[in-house]
């Protein structure tokens, strides 16, 4: 198992090798760079000076092995060009907190709901319960975020009165954007968890264990369940590493001050340090996260350890 | 003889798009304390679907058992029991093993603990006797060193083991009635006959009955007390295995005894194969389901259902040729018309 994790570990950091190397000179091939608008009508030498405090008069390779060093050895991604005073890692630890706490709550829920909708679903499939739920499940896959938001605050600030419309700090601020996020959640795992317990239901193992006399609840219980969820830990992984990133129009809308903001807006000021610093930050949480799910994987389903000793 | 199974004029249907298909249309049998009585017959015969329907295993809305189909239990009657009366007679009372034991084992459990559910639901066993019982079953069943067994997942044993478990599992509470679906057809040969002598030697030991439902004559030959060739959803032919063999009456036992390889007498012998597919079970049937493929066709076949005539106490056919103005057709005279 150790040697599993460790090989894994090293594959991980070459992983992230591979994405910090390719967006560092794709995002020098987009045309324009974060000074050019201000520099446009400096005169010559202090439009030379303005670039070379940022170190952007170097050759990109140059550039490329400071960065690397600076990650490395420091672990540091650099001071915002747009933001000038701000460090990237101070951006993405404080904004990844807020993101982080509504999409986990969000993911928290989703899960909840959308696993025990597709429990009902499966039990009771081709019936009324199964309909519902369905219906569900499309509309959480089909009505987009914005609508869905506009919707719920005209309803809840508009009409009703009893929620916040946007802002961020108080626990009512949370309520709506929770709920906007698990939708998707909902609709994903009630459809994954119902296809997934159907098809567990059709194995011959349940006829086993209904010959065995085992009770239709808990036939479900101790052999349906667990055979059915784990094939849901995949999608998880994913998942967990986008709560930390944000969404961007989530946020907007609600004006919630997270980082889904800044992957847009860095890549729009062709702000480098700050573009490059949201890939590393995402694609280290994918990476992680896969990893974890990997070794869960291996705990919950007996036949993944013995791959895991290869 | 003691009877403890008794299956009255049963018949299953399936409801499909296409319509609903009779997979079983009257099928009657007796079975008695420690006897094996086995079912014969192409895929698709309904032999599988009489030996489910004997635990109720066929889920409803799907196949329905119809009304007027008997199985009685030692007198209980199991179409009718609710689930509590059910979950106690399955696996208690009567047990079955499936075909594929690659796929009918949990593969996230560890197969002593599937062992010890039934203990601790039908006998009621804590944890620890449960797991000592379970120790002893997989010794039971020639599985070595039972002790570190138990705590293997399905993955880490062969087909064969498990085949081996799935038999430890059924046989736990000791039931009267052990059903065993095919269950050597996933394994290679050396293990069947391993598979077979296992079923005979514990038959033998534990004087539990044994429904076995095959397509194999070969493993019906060496095992089986009782045969019943069934075909559409009917039995055709019923007797002892002697009678059978020996003495098939009916041009479908005939058919399926000329189907089984031989080893060589000659070395160009061709295989021989019963032309025709059986007959579309939606459709009504009102004559011998057999009437279309069968080389001894008469009018009368095409006309109306064969009553079943009694040979000898055990030995039964539904033929026309049995008919007192029936032409004598015998097997031989079958087969040489063939070659």
């Amino acid at each position: 198992m150790l040697k599993f994790v460790l090989k894994r570990v090293v594959y991980m950091l070459v992983t992230l090798l591979i994405i910090i190397t390719v967006t560092f000179f794709m995002m020098h091939s987009i045309p324009g760079d974060p000074l050019a608008s201000m520099a446009r009508n400096l005169p010559e030498q202090t439009r030379q000076n303005y670039y070379a405090k940022y170190g952007l008069d170097k050759p990109k390779g140059e550039q490329y092995l400071i960065f690397m060093k600076n990650l490395i050895t420091k672990g540091d991604l650099g001071e915002s060009i747009r933001y000038p005073g701000r460090r990237v890692t101070d951006t993405l630890m404080t904004n990844s907190v807020v993101s982080g706490t509504t999409g986990g709550l969000a993911l928290i829920l989703g899960i909840i709901i959308g696993v025990t909708l597709g429990i009902v679903a499966a039990l009771n499939k081709n019936r009324w319960p199964d309909y519902v739920v369905m219906i569900i499940a499309i509309m959480g896959i089909t009505v987009p975020v914005f609508v869905l938001g506009a919707l719920l605050q005209y309803f809840f600030t508009v009409q009703l009165r009893v929620l916040p419309t946007t802002g961020w700090g108080r626990l009512e601020n949370l309520v709506l954007p929770v709920i906007v996020l698990s939708f998707n959640t909902i609709a994903t795992y009630a459809r994954y968890v119902k296809s997934n317990m159907l098809e567990v239901m059709n194995q011959d193992y349940i006829l086993t264990a209904e010959a065995k006399g085992v009770t239709p609840i808990n036939v479900i219980k101790s052999h349906v369940l667990r055979n059915a969820f784990l094939p849901c830990i995949t999608i998880l992984g994913g998942q967990i590493a986008s709560i930390f990133t944000g969404s961007f129009i989530v946020e907007k809308i609600f004006g919630i001050p997270g980082l889904g903001f800044y992957y847009i807006s860095s890549i729009n000021d062709r702000d480098y340090t700050m573009i490059i610093g949201t890939t590393v930050f995402f694609g280290a949480l994918f990476v992680v996260a896969q990893l974890v799910i990997d070794v869960v994987y291996g705990i919950l389903d007996p036949r993944m350890r013995i791959k895991a000793k290869d | 003889m003691e009877k403890i199974l008794e299956v009255k004029d049963l018949h299953v249907s399936f409801n499909t798009y296409a319509g609903k298909v009779r997979a079983v249309r009257g099928v009657g049998f007796e079975l008695n304390k420690g006897e094996s009585l086995a079912f014969v017959g192409e895929s698709g015969c309904g032999k599988t679907v009489t030996a489910k329907s004997v635990l109720r295993l066929l889920k409803p809305p799907f196949a329905v058992i119809e009304e007027g189909s008997q199985i009685l239990y030692k007198g209980q009657d199991v179409v009718h029991m609710d689930k509590k009366a059910l979950s106690n007679y399955r696996g208690a009372e009567v047990s079955m093993i499936f075909q594929d034991p690659m796929t009918s084992l949990n593969p996230t459990m560890k197969v002593g603990r599937q062992i010890m559910e039934s203990l601790q639901i039908h006998k009621k066993l804590d944890k620890k006797a449960a797991m000592e019982e379970a120790i002893h079953l997989l010794k039971l069943v020639n599985i070595p060193s039972p002790e570190t067994r138990v705590n293997n997942y399905p993955h880490e044993m062969s087909g064969g083991m498990r085949q081996r478990v799935m038999i430890a599992i059924a046989l736990a509470c000791d039931p009267s009635v052990l059903i065993a679906d095919e269950p050597t057809t996933a394994l290679d040969v050396t293990i069947q006959a391993q598979i077979m002598d296992l079923l005979k030697e514990l038959k033998e030991k534990l004087g539990t009955a044994i429904i076995l439902v095959t397509h194999d004559l070969g493993v019906v030959a060496n095992f089986a007390d009782r045969v019943q060739v069934m075909y559409a959803g009917q039995v055709l032919e019923r007797g002892t295995a002697r009678e059978i063999f020996y003495d098939g009456r009916h041009p479908y036992t005939w058919a399926l005894l000329s189907s089984v390889p031989k080893l060589a007498k000659e070395s160009k012998q061709e295989l021989y194969a019963l032309k025709g597919t059986p007959p579309d079970l939606i459709l009504p049937l009102n004559h011998c389901p057999f009437a279309a493929r069968c080389e001894h066709c008469m009018s009368i076949c095409k006309e109306q259902h064969p009553p079943e005539t009694a040979l000898s106490d055990t030995h039964k056919v539904s033929c026309w040729l049995q008919h007192p103005d029936a032409p004598n057709v015998t097997a031989f005279s079958g087969k040489e018309a063939r070659s």
